[in-house]
């Protein structure tokens, strides 16, 4: 089924992964600073294709060994990494590359590889890994290595992918900048004075500079999509339920999605396909039929002249109103228009409580968190400042460990959920939930997805928001009613704005129904292979691959 | 996988993966810390030696001044015997060495979540239906949160609003010696929930260890309603509770284990006043004795209080009974004083679905209910036997299931209930057996009976046989065909005897005769002694006399 992918064409993408591929990339950008200047050049640019495929096609008919091409990755990790500060853990090259050289070996003997087989995954460090060290960006975890995998990591490797390392993170995914990582900042490869958004920026940023395939994130309120809006990348927040949480550290439990960062929409799902379904280790983890995403995938060159012909697409009036960027907005209707292009019928649906996703979600995950944070006490592991009493030993440990903005979430959830307030908080935010669930339950009976910004703006300059977090928390207005929703959400590059040496991608996001990621992710790819006006690959790797 | 990490995990948990902890010494978790309320108050008070070994429940109300009226409410934990934990996959083996059965999930490590073990349900339902309650058919979990180095998640999951079963109540005899009676005490709800780990403390104090082997342990709470009046009820109930838990199966009901641990709650008021006192919470009871010992003591602490008008010293709190080493002291001790309501921030536990269960399920559970204690109790009752009997029989589910297979092969319920009580009972006594150990079947028994009713064997005779199984097993017929014990039962055979005893024995007839009526034994002996392999004690001194007569 994922053969009919394998066009030529993605064979000569994948030259892209290379060092010696230099030229093909540079002399993209060198043409202009600015993308946009590329639409004046459509026939030369080539939508994204999954690199995925191109790896397994490349192994299997020996054009590259496994070992060259985690060298190749490796290089412009190392290259890029000075300046992005993507990961918090990479694990020694030998390490790597033994797994390379096993997998070369395989090849060579005729023995059957896993579809993930030599992709490089790079993991969120809020998600466990039991041979590198998992400390949710938090200085209370420091050092702490957990004796399992996440199942989604554990699926990840059986099928193959190499994990290439920890990414940064907001503490516990608790922010939208990265800034908010105990250890480091992340850059924006697009700018590396910008952020590159968050919580799971070092997933977003590192796929988008190539040091790695595609990545894990997590998306509580927006973490995967936000970021990925920021990196020019697409980021796939599933429907809740659709992955194990397990091996997750939970931020809000009801709300927290792991999701998946890649080049090209292609991967996203091939990635989504790897991690999904009913884990006995999750009692929230769907028992739903997950199908191949990708097959009703149709290349490029044999999509008809209104492939999307019938879809009924909903803009979210709210999404493109005040205090929305208006480059941003521009972006949003130019992909509405591109959609009716492709023969869709678009049309603007108001959700009236869409505002009130905002403080709901801020209520909901914070009392959520208040309590799943309660676990970082250090008595059994992590960090513990040693005390003559019992209530010191925690209040210092935990005044040590933790963060500013960890702090003022407990502290907000505790306090929406004492007694006394309960009903005027968080009760009262569980019934605009319900709210907020049925309108877009109804939103989607009127249409088949539903197109929003991803983010309010492009990646703000670093430092911007820090201090004034609720303006932070406003940038995530786009995202949170998904969360909240249970819903399924694809962003994928769809333009840009103007900023930074190159630009700065925006990204479109796409709502389907619960456990309709099929959808999402056939109408993205089409809406990708048929953006021809935009390359969202980050001048970085040209200087990294120079 | 997964699975195969965690018992290899679950073997050498710290050697493993060092990292995952701070400290480590033998496998248990350390923090160091002092404890808080070191030098807790200790209210002291002088009982006579009399009055605590063997004092009477008589004696004990009487402590009680008439004008005051204590009630009394309890809550139980009943550890249930899954063999799994509640929410992992870890077993639970009490005495288990520290930190052996433990996983990431049990010990609330990052990332882990939990998973309910559907038996935990069926035990609720079952309990909840025993204790003729109201089942929730759409019921949650909840998060009961506070910090305490035993409670690794920093919460507590159990359930807070909408508990699986409530407005139940409890049937309990109370036996004949304590002045008899029935009596029915409410239940006010059953929720199910996880128990916490150990803390160990230090002889100096200096650190405390953690044993999670407990944690994640599933529990049962059930809340009475405050219907009991004094220390006796307080502890029928709870024994009640035992016996339900054990007919049912869904726990050991060892207190000595704390698999059954009851809080009770003890408040006193003036006789009239409408209004409850305030109620002083007593923790630390490790047996039904003590319980009832510590209720009565609670009640006279507060009466007092109340007698001198101090009763604004009793306080909310809780207090921990301690026996201590000398039995002329029992005291109660403030383990910690309750300012305010605590507040758990009690809210949905996000990591698990909804609790739903159907008609059907229940249905199915209600049919697979064995005879319950106070169903039994009755039927006891109505085949004749006495209250002290019913009592005996149905305390202990499998001396009930050995009475009923008895009586199930035709023998009769009062026999059958004397030789269990007397000589079945005094043998299990020494030998320090129970009934499934010992080698007595019930069709044995009831064979025995038969052959004694049927006058194949006399009672003597039986009681050897009993005595000769119980030890070393065989069957009644094979004894009474192997050892030839078969009576003589022509009745012209034994006026032979008789009367040859009583010619032999002129001297012994005349006092016998003059008012001597101990001589029934010697005369008795006379005839066994003389005709052993023939004569046993069919002829009881009753019928010796009659025939002297």
């Amino acid at each position: 089924m994922l053969s009919t992918l394998q066009t030529p064409r993605s064979l000569s993408r994948f030259s892209l992964l290379l060092p010696s591929a230099a030229t093909t990339t540079s002399s993209h950008f060198s043409s202009s600073s600015l993308p946009h200047a590329s639409v004046s050049d459509q026939s030369s640019t080539v939508p994204p294709q999954s690199q995925i495929l191109s790896i397994r096609h490349s192994l299997l008919s020996r054009q590259v060994t496994a070992v060259d091409l985690a060298q190749s990755y490796l290089t412009r990790l190392r290259l890029t990494e000075p300046q992005l500060h993507s990961f918090l853990h990479v694990p020694d090259d030998s390490a790597v590359l033994a797994e390379a050289r096993e997998l070369d070996r395989r090849i060579d003997g005729g023995e059957e590889i896993g579809p993930l087989a030599g992709v490089f995954v790079a993991v969120k460090d809020n998600i466990c890994t039991a041979d590198m060290p998992s400390t949710g960006g938090s200085r209370i975890l420091q050092g702490y290595r957990p004796p399992f995998d996440a199942t989604a990591v554990k699926r990840v490797k059986e099928l193959g992918g190499i994990v290439v390392g920890k990414t940064n993170l907001d503490e516990f995914g608790m922010g939208s900048t990265t800034e908010g990582s105990a250890f480091q900042v992340t850059s924006n490869p697009w700018d590396v004075s910008r952020v590159p958004g968050g919580s799971s920026g070092g997933s977003a940023a590192a796929v988008s500079a190539r040091q790695c395939v595609v990545s894990l994130g997590s998306d509580t309120g927006g973490s995967v999509r936000q970021p990925a809006s920021f990196c020019g990348v697409v980021g796939l927040k599933p429907t809740y339920g659709r992955v194990s949480r397990f091996g997750l550290m939970a931020y809000a439990s009801s709300l927290d999605a792991i999701g998946c960062f890649g080049s090209s929409v292609a991967d996203a799902g091939i990635l989504l396909h790897a991690i999904a379904g009913h884990d006995k280790f999750d009692a929230t983890s769907s028992k739903q039929d997950v199908p191949n995403f990708l097959s009703h995938f149709v290349s490029e060159s044999s999509l008809g002249s209104k492939p999307l012909k019938g879809l009924r697409v909903g803009l979210i009036h709210e999404t493109i109103d005040d205090g929305v960027d208006s480059g941003v907005i521009s972006a949003i209707r130019e992909a509405a228009l591109h959609f009716e292009e492709l023969g869709c019928s678009v049309n603007e649906v108001s959700l009236p409580s869409f505002s009130l996703g905002l403080p709901a979600y801020y209520i909901l995950a914070s009392s959520e968190s208040s309590s799943n944070l309660s676990r970082y006490d250090g008595i059994r592991y992590g960090n513990q400042v040693f005390a003559d009493e019992l209530d010191s030993l925690y209040g210092n440990s935990r005044a040590q460990g933790f963060g500013s903005e960890v702090k003022m979430r407990i502290l907000m959830g505790t306090y929406a959920l004492s007694a006394g307030y309960y009903d005027a908080y968080y009760k009262r935010a569980q019934q605009v939930r319900t709210i907020i669930r049925n309108s877009f339950k109804e939103a989607l009976n009127q249409n088949d997805i539903l197109i929003s910004p991803a983010a309010p703006s492009a990646a703000y300059k670093i430092g911007e928001k820090k201090n004034d977090p609720l303006a932070m928390y406003a940038g995530d207005i786009m995202t949170v009613n998904v969360n909240l929703a249970g819903l399924p959400a694809l962003v994928l590059p769809c333009g840009f704005v103007d900023g930074g040496p190159a630009g700065l991608p925006v990204g479109l996001q796409m709502i389907g129904a619960a456990f309709d990621e099929g959808e999402l992710l056939r109408v993205g790819h089409v809406f990708e292979q048929t953006l021809k006006k935009f390359r969202f690959v980050p001048p970085i790797v040209a200087d990294s691959t120079a | 996988m997964a699975s195969t990490i965690f018992r290899t995990f679950q073997v050498q948990p710290f050697l493993l993966y060092p990292t995952s902890l701070l400290k480590r010494r033998n496998g248990v978790l350390f923090f160091t810390t002092t404890q808080k309320n070191q030098n807790p108050q200790r209210q002291t008070k002088k009982v006579s030696a009399s009055a605590t070994a063997t004092s009477t429940q008589s004696k004990k109300l009487d402590k009680i001044p008439k004008n005051y009226e204590p009630i009394i409410g309890i809550e139980t934990h009943v550890q249930l015997s899954t063999l799994t934990k509640a929410f992992c996959s870890c077993p639970y083996n009490y005495g288990s060495y520290p930190n052996t059965t433990i996983c990431p999930i049990c010990m609330g490590l990052p990332g882990a979540l939990p998973v309910l073990n559907s038996k935990v349900i069926d035990f609720a339902v079952k309990l909840g239906l025993a204790l003729n309650c109201k089942l929730a058919f759409n019921s949650k979990f909840d998060r009961k949160q506070y910090f305490y180095p035993d409670l690794p998640k920093g919460y507590q999951i159990s359930q807070f609003d909408v508990p699986i079963a409530s407005g139940g109540y409890l049937d309990v005899d109370i036996p004949v010696e304590f002045g008899g009676g029935h009596k029915r005490f409410g239940i006010t709800r059953v929720h199910m929930e996880e128990d916490a780990g150990k803390l160990l403390h230090t002889e100096n104090g200096n650190y405390s260890q953690v044993d999670l082997n407990r944690a994640g342990v599933p529990l049962l709470e059930i809340v009475s309603e405050p219907d009991m009046r004094n220390g006796i009820e307080a502890s029928e109930y709870a024994a009640e509770l035992q016996r339900l838990v054990r007919y049912l199966g869904v726990s050991n009901g060892n207190m000595q284990e704390g698999s059954l641990r009851c809080d009770v709650n003890v408040s006193v008021r003036p006789i009239g006043q409408s209004k409850f006192g305030t109620k002083v919470e007593v923790k630390n009871l490790n047996s039904f004795a003590s319980m009832g010992r510590a209720i009565d003591f609670e009640i006279s602490r507060q009466v007092q209080l109340h007698s001198q008008g101090q009763e604004d010293q009793i306080v909310q709190e809780t207090r921990l009974w301690d026996e201590g080493t000398q039995a002329s002291t029992i005291i109660t001790i403030t383990m910690r004083k309750k300012e305010g309501l605590a507040d758990y921030r009690y809210f949905p536990e996000p990591d698990l679905p909804a609790v739903i269960i159907s008609q059907e399920y229940v249905d199915d559970i209600q049919s697979s209910l064995p005879e319950l204690p106070e169903i039994k109790r009755r039927r006891y009752e109505k085949m004749g036997l006495s209250m002290q009997d019913v009592l005996f029989l149905a305390n202990d589910k499998n001396i009930a299931d050995y009475f009923d297979a008895t009586i199930a092969k035709g023998a009769d319920a009062k026999l059958v209930a004397n030789w269990i009580m007397s000589d079945i009972a005094a043998f299990m006594k020494n030998e320090k057996l129970t009934i499934n150990e010992i080698k007595l079947v019930p069709e044995e028994l009831s064979e025995l009976i038969a052959s004694i009713k049927g006058g194949t064997i006399s009672s003597k005779i039986g009681k050897e046989i009993l005595f000769e199984i119980l030890a070393k097993g065989g069957t009644v017929k094979g004894l009474i065909e192997e050892k030839d014990l078969v009576q003589i039962v022509d009745p012209l055979e034994i006026e032979k005897i008789v009367d040859k005893v009583i010619a032999d024995n002129p001297k012994q007839l005349e006092q016998y005769r003059g008012g001597k009526t101990k001589l029934q034994g010697y005369f008795a002996g006379q005839l066994g002694r003389d005709n052993a392999t023939l004569l046993t004690w069919f002829i009881t001194s009753a019928d010796l006399f009659i025939m002297v007569v």
